[in-house]
């Protein structure tokens, strides 16, 4: 097991402004890990599909939190984990599928997940419907 | 960051110059002044200007789909013009390509 350098947890309401400061807080965590543009890019980017289909799909009726965490390993591995306490995901197959989307206005892309698997090396899904959803992501950073 | 749009009407083309982060939070504002843009002037072609965006998720994806999607309704053609180095990795996993034109243009190299 790789030693542990440097860990943060932020819980935030689930608010569509606090979309841009879930990618601040990620941008200044992952920068102690000396990333490479690209790679800061990339946490930046899948950390705000996580949020956004966290905070868009979790809470229908309003309200909740979302909670993300990020650790930085020995060797430049970092773990985030973007966690919502909301409805679930009924199929968690069907939703990482690329243009998959439960939107019928036409204004979703579908390709959140897609981002997020493109972008890290690792990306895991637990959901259970009625208690909530957690997204993990690993990548490794430096050159 | 906020996020901002300017339009400029040039014959039968306007240009649409996109400025900030666009997100889920700031796609909302974006496209309701858009879509004001497109019904007022109901242009034959155009041109979104990404030059400036310096970041964008799947958010500004659906955005510009849907974008797509109102100026071909009402008659007329939109291109992406010059996005940003993060823009264009974005538009790429999605092959936008295939159904938008995406023009570079020589004067403004993309450099973010």
């Amino acid at each position: 097991m790789k030693t542990l350098k440097n860990e943060m947890t932020c819980r935030f309401s689930a608010l569509s402004e606090n979309e841009s400061f879930a990618r601040s807080l990620a941008v200044s965590f992952a920068s102690g890990a000396s990333p490479t543009i690209t790679q800061l890019a990339d946490i930046k980017c899948a950390v705000s599909e996580a949020v956004t289909n966290a905070i868009v799909h979790a809470y229908p009726d309003g309200g909740g939190t979302v909670t993300l965490s990020m650790k930085h390993y020995e060797g430049g591995l970092i773990v985030i984990a973007v966690k919502d306490n909301g409805i679930g995901i009924p199929d968690v197959t069907a939703a990482r599928e690329p243009l998959y989307t439960t939107d019928t206005t036409g204004e979703r892309s579908g390709m959140g997940f897609a981002i997020m698997e493109s972008m890290m090396d690792k990306l895991a899904v637990r959901s259970k419907e009625g208690r909530g959803t957690t997204v993990t992501m690993k990548i490794k950073v430096g050159t | 960051m906020e996020c901002s749009v300017t339009h400029t009407l040039t014959g039968s083309e306007l240009t649409l110059a996109v400025s900030g982060e666009i997100d889920h939070h700031n796609a909302r504002q974006l496209r309701r002044k858009i879509d004001e843009s497109l019904y007022y002037y109901r242009p034959k072609s155009v041109a979104l200007d990404l030059s400036d965006v310096a970041f964008m998720d799947s958010s500004g994806l659906g955005l510009i789909l849907g974008r797509f999607t109102l100026a071909r309704e009402l008659g007329g053609v939109l291109k992406i013009v010059d996005p940003s180095e993060n823009v264009s990795k974005i538009l790429d996993l999605a092959g936008t390509g295939r159904l938008i034109k995406i023009e570079k243009t020589a004067l403004k190299g993309s450099t973010k």
